[in-house]
Parts: C-alpha cells; structure tokens; sequence
C-alpha cells in the first residue's frame, strides 16, 4: 500500500517524504528496545503500577486509561505505589501519562508512593504542579445558534460602519489642525508617498491600461465588422477608457499596490508601538503618518487616470491599425469627436473618488491593526478587500447618478 | 558525566570581511550550564547563531560529539537539530498558533502521534514553565514575560539534549527571572541537559553558571574561560572584574593585595 501512493507521489513531494522518513528512522534508531509498557495490579487495596520498557519518543506507546479507570472504580485503592525497575529510557510521553495518574489520585484522596520512580521525573513532576492551573484563564468554546451568529454577525456590521465614521471624523479634525498649525504635516513624506504612488507605479499602468485597450478593441471589433463599422472602434475605445475603464483599472491597481501597503505599513507600526510612540511624543499619529499618505493618494490619482486613458486608446489603436485597415488619421479623428471634456471630466472625478476611498480604506485598516505578524497580513487582505468593495459600490452609484443627469 | 558536547575550535565569526570574534576555542560539557558573557554589541549572540547553524563561520568548526556542524550534509544537520532546543530573546511564538499549537509544532513535526496526545504533551509543557490553562490563547494576548515562558516550553517540547537561551531574563522582573534560573536548573538536573546561555544578567550568571566564556568586543577573542564564581575571584583582567562586579572597579582588589 505504502509503495503505491509513493510512487504517485511528485520528485518534490517524494524528496520531502523521504526526509520525514529519515527523521522516523532516527527516533527510532535511537531506542531499538521494545515499546514501553504500563500495567496495574491491585492487591491488599494497594494499586502498584509497573511501568516497563522503553518511552521514549515513539508512536507505539500504551495510554494509562485502563488504569485511570481503576483508580475511578468504586473500591479506590488505599496506596499508589510505582514500579519502574525495568525502565529503559522516558520521555516527555512518559510524564503525561504520569500527571494524568498522579492528578487522579490526588483527585480521589489516594496516597501517593512515587519513590519507585527515576529521580529526574520527581523534579519534573513538582514543576508541573507548582503552578496550579488558572481556572479563570480556561476557554470555553462557544457554541452559537443561528441566530445569535446572524445577530452578532449583523452587530460587528454595525460595529465596522461606526469605526469608519469616526477615523472620517478623526480625519477631518486632524485636517483642521493642521491648518490651524496645532499639528504639523510632513511635506518631506507627502513627496515621498506621491513618489511611491506616482512614477513607481506607471509601468504597471502602462502595461494593464495598454491591454485593456487592446481587449476592448477586439471585443468591440468583433461586433461592429459585422456590418463594416470598424471606424467606430475608435469611438468604442476612447469613451470607454475615459469614461470607465481608466479609472477603474487604475483603482483596481492601487487598490492592489497602495492600498496594501499603506494597511501593512501602518500595521507594522501599529504593532511595534511605533504609533503609540508617536503619540507620546505629541504628535499625532493622523495628521504624522495618514494625512500624507491620503494626500499623495489622492492627487496622484487623477493623473495615473488621465495616463492610463492615453494607453488605453493607444492600445486601441494598435488594434485597429493594425487588424481592421483603419488609418492612424482615421482613428485620432474619430477618438477625439467622439470624447467630449465631460466625458474626461467624468473618468477623472470617478477616479479621484476612488482614490479617495482606496485611501481612507487602507490607512483605516492600517490604524486598526492590533496584536501580532499575523493581523498585519490579515490588515493587508482586509484593506484591499475593502477598496475593491468601495470602488464598485461608488462606481455604481455615480454610473446611475451621471446618468440620470444625462452628463 | 564530563564528556564534552559541544567543541568550538579555532571559530571565527564575521560578517562578510567584519571579523566579529575570532579563533574561539572552546568545549561545553554535558550537562553544564554554560555562559557566554561580554559586554554589549561583542557577538554573543552571532555565537549561539553560529552555534545552532543560523549562520555559517568563516573560519574554524563547532563540533557535536564527533559530528560537524558546519559541514553536515542535510540530514545530519536534522539530526542535531532535533537534539536541540533553543529560546530566542524575544520568544520568537509563531504568532498565527494558540499557545498549544506552537509547543506541539516541533512534537508534530518529528512523531506522528495523535491529537489528543499532542495536546497533552503541550499542556504538560506548559505546565512546567506555569502556564497551565493558558492553552488556547494566541501569544498576542498574553505579557511579554509569559511569551519568553511559552517559547521555553516549545524550545523543551521534544525534550532536548542541549538547550540555547539567547538573553532568557531580558525584559523579566527579578522574580520571574529567579524562577526562570529555577526552572533551567530543574530541568538540567531532571534531564541532564547541557545549557548554554547567552545573558549579562549577573545575579543568573552566578547563581546558575558551571562554566562560560568572556567575549571582548575590542581584542575580537575570548578574554577568560572557566566558572564565573571561580573569575570573579581569580581573574586579574580589568574588564573581566569591572564587567562581574557591575562597573565597581575590580583590579582594585588585586592591587590591594
């Protein structure tokens, strides 16, 4: 059976298979004598419990239950008295079956004889038991009936709204200290932060947008030479991009890059009592650490969505030019008549709008961020979550509002 | 009982060409507790990291048994490891685990033992270092003092021959770092194990140490070897008295005489 799920198995997971092996063969290499072995007698109301062989670290040891059940039995035993005289060698695996014997009988009042026993379990066995177990730190798992998960699913809901509404708050406060001069704003990390948000991230805008463009002509290509209106790809293309599809995919991609980072930075700081840091020396952490960052945020935003755009049609154009016999003057003419300013206007609201939130989302679940390694990664997963959940809720809503107002 | 454990010959650690100590000669003995001291920034950590295998020397070889730490091929390497436990200064809890989870980790890792008695190894484990009922809870929720504890009872999870401790009093009050002592020195003689520690706690230093070395950031070499007790009372290097009788200095007492 062995052989034949091994040999299933890949190079990878077989090399790593064998390493496991190796570590078995080790432990048991190291105790070639039989398995240990535990059994009772109980005689002249005193339960002598022989404890034989080898325990050390092996996958082949006996379980003290039938003796806890013993000690359990309704004829308690007067004296517990331990016989290890043809012990081998012991383990840690030893000591828990110990403890558990030990515990019982003190449970029932039973005296105790450990001299049998190795002297080093003695010195183990009262360190264990120095410190008695703190009852009130023991969890008890929760069970919960559907409705009380929904309600306090519906409750932590209610709860994450509230939180927003507040760092909103804190925000706006810490905004107006700053322009009152009651608390300072770094320029210095603002040009930083713009430069990370910026420049650093246009090769991977260029890229999308251009392939975005790309999918889009084609899609819209398939259709329209349906009835030999290829020129309109163009059209196609540059409104969609501009409209749509330019601040969308630039949201989506900061959202990814930005929005993460700023939840995991600040999250590690959070975590390293940086921020608390910050805090005593009178400085405080909103207008130190998430003002800049939001700023940056926003105002570089716009600008990738205007650069994201342009790749966009010329990726459109590749196409078109390309494929479907349109001229490069054919495809500029027909781009710029059918994009009007409000058209633009529009895309770049919607993104600023975005950036807006990829901001506030990312440095809120930054700022929120407590305990360990651990919650920094789930800060980061929950910050770029949450971007994505504003952006197509916020787009939605403008898509419907611009179009009722016939913009 | 005497053999040695652990042989250091002619060890020399640097990073890139910053030599940080060089031509260490040392042995720890089995069931030793053993010091590294030294004032602070002189490499008494990189040596327990070269010591455990977290880096390689640039020069020389630390020896387990007859074995060759540096030049073990994976599997002996896995080996030696296994023998070893160590608690690194911060705890090092894998953040992601409750506390029973990190302490059977390694247990899991070696044995295929079943749950019920992985979970009681743990608890036993935790009992030792008094963290009973403290199972369940993940380490951000407990002090930082309890950590350190927790990472002991997961460095002593597979009952170690040879046990690191890399500033085990750091950050403890004095009577959870009297206990701590307490506890090495339990476990030492209920397991035999051999310690080597890494602290300048002085009161542990005395209290607990067989023997030691006495690194020194400016000559980059061990300035004196042997029981801390046994330098404080006949070691005639300055740095080594001012250093055990904390800054009062010591050479005075042999001018005196």
């Amino acid at each position: 059976m062995t052989s034949l799920w091994f040999y299933r198995l890949s190079n990878d997971e077989r090399a790593i298979r064998l390493q496991n092996k190796n570590i078995g063969e080790f432990v048991t290499e190291l105790v070639k004598q039989a398995a240990g072995s535990i059994d009772a007698e109980f005689r002249d109301s005193v339960l002598r419990i022989r404890i034989a062989g080898d325990w050390g670290w092996r996958e082949d040891l006996p379980s003290a239950d039938p003796i806890l059940a013993a000690l359990a039995a309704e004829t308690a035993p007067s004296r517990v008295e331990f016989d290890a005289a043809a012990l081998h060698h012991w383990s840690s695996l030893l000591m828990v079956e110990l403890i558990k014997l030990v515990n019982a009988a003190q449970a029932r009042g039973v005296a105790l004889d450990l001299a049998g026993l190795p002297d080093g379990v003695h010195g183990l066995l009262r360190l264990a038991q120095a410190v008695p177990e703190r009852s009130d730190a023991l969890r008890q798992g929760e069970r919960l009936s559907l409705r009380e998960w929904i309600w306090r699913q519906c409750d932590q809901g209610g709860q994450h709204l509230l939180e927003i509404v507040r760092f909103i708050g804190e925000l706006a406060l810490s905004l107006l200290a700053v322009k009152r001069g009651e608390a300072s704003f770094r320029w210095s990390d603002f040009w930083l932060y713009a430069q990370e948000c910026g420049p650093a991230a246009l090769p991977i805008i260029s890229l999308l947008s251009l392939l975005v463009g790309l999918i889009l002509a084609f899609v819209g290509a398939l259709e329209l030479s349906l009835f030999g209106a290829e020129i309109y790809i163009a059209n196609l293309v540059s409104l969609g991009m501009t409209r749509e599809m330019g601040g969308l995919m630039t949201a989506i991609i900061m959202s990814g890059r930005t929005g993460a980072a700023f939840a995991a930075q600040l999250g590690t700081m959070q975590v390293n009592n940086e921020i608390d840091a910050l805090k005593t020396m009178n400085l405080p952490p909103l207008a130190f650490l998430v003002l800049p960052r939001m700023l940056a945020l926003i105002v570089t935003m716009p600008l990738l969505c205007l650069y994201s755009d342009l790749m966009g049609v010329v990726g459109g154009g590749l196409v078109s030019i390309s494929l479907f016999d349109v001229s490069l003057q054919e495809y500029l003419d027909r781009a710029s008549k059918a994009v009007h300013l409000a058209d633009l206007g529009v895309g770049l609201v919607k993104c600023t709008v975005f950036g807006i939130l990829i901001a506030l989302a990312g440095c809120l679940r930054g700022m929120q961020c407590r305990g360990s390694a651990a919650a920094v990664g789930a800060a980061a997963t929950s910050a770029v979550v949450t971007c994505l959940v504003f952006i197509v809720l916020s787009d939605s809503v403008m898509t419907i509002i611009c179009n009722r107002l016939h913009i | 009982m005497n053999e040695p454990c652990i042989r250091v010959e002619n060890l020399t650690l640097a990073y890139g060409d910053f030599v940080i100590q060089r031509d260490l000669n040392f042995v720890v003995n089995q069931g030793d507790i053993f010091i590294i001291m030294g004032g602070s920034g002189c490499g008494k950590s990189t040596l327990l990291r070269h010591l455990i295998g977290l880096h390689e020397p640039a020069q020389g070889d630390i020896f387990y048994g007859a074995q060759s730490l540096p030049n073990a091929d994976a599997r002996q390497r896995r080996r030696i490891l296994q023998r070893t436990g160590v608690l690194f200064q911060s705890g090092a809890l894998l953040s992601g685990m409750t506390l029973a989870e990190n302490v059977a980790l390694p247990i899991s890792e070696a044995l295929n033992l079943p749950r019920r008695t992985l979970r009681e190894l743990a608890s036993y484990k935790l009992a030792l270092v008094g963290l009973s009922g403290f199972e369940d809870y993940y380490p951000a929720e407990i002090s930082g003092g309890m950590q350190k504890r927790a990472g002991l009872a997961r460095a002593i999870a597979l009952d170690p021959e040879i046990l690191f401790f890399d500033e085990p009093s750091a950050g403890l009050d004095p009577i959870s770092s009297h206990l701590l002592d307490d506890l090495i020195l339990n476990l030492r003689d209920s397991l035999n194990t051999t310690v080597v520690i890494v602290t300048h706690e002085l009161a542990s230093i005395f209290a607990i140490g067989d023997n030691g070395v006495f690194l020194d950031a400016e000559e980059k070499t061990i300035l004196a070897q042997g029981a801390p007790s046994r330098l404080l009372a006949e070691c005639r290097l300055e740095k080594v008295q001012r250093f055990l009788s904390r800054g009062a200095s010591g050479a005075a007492k042999f001018e005196s005489d």
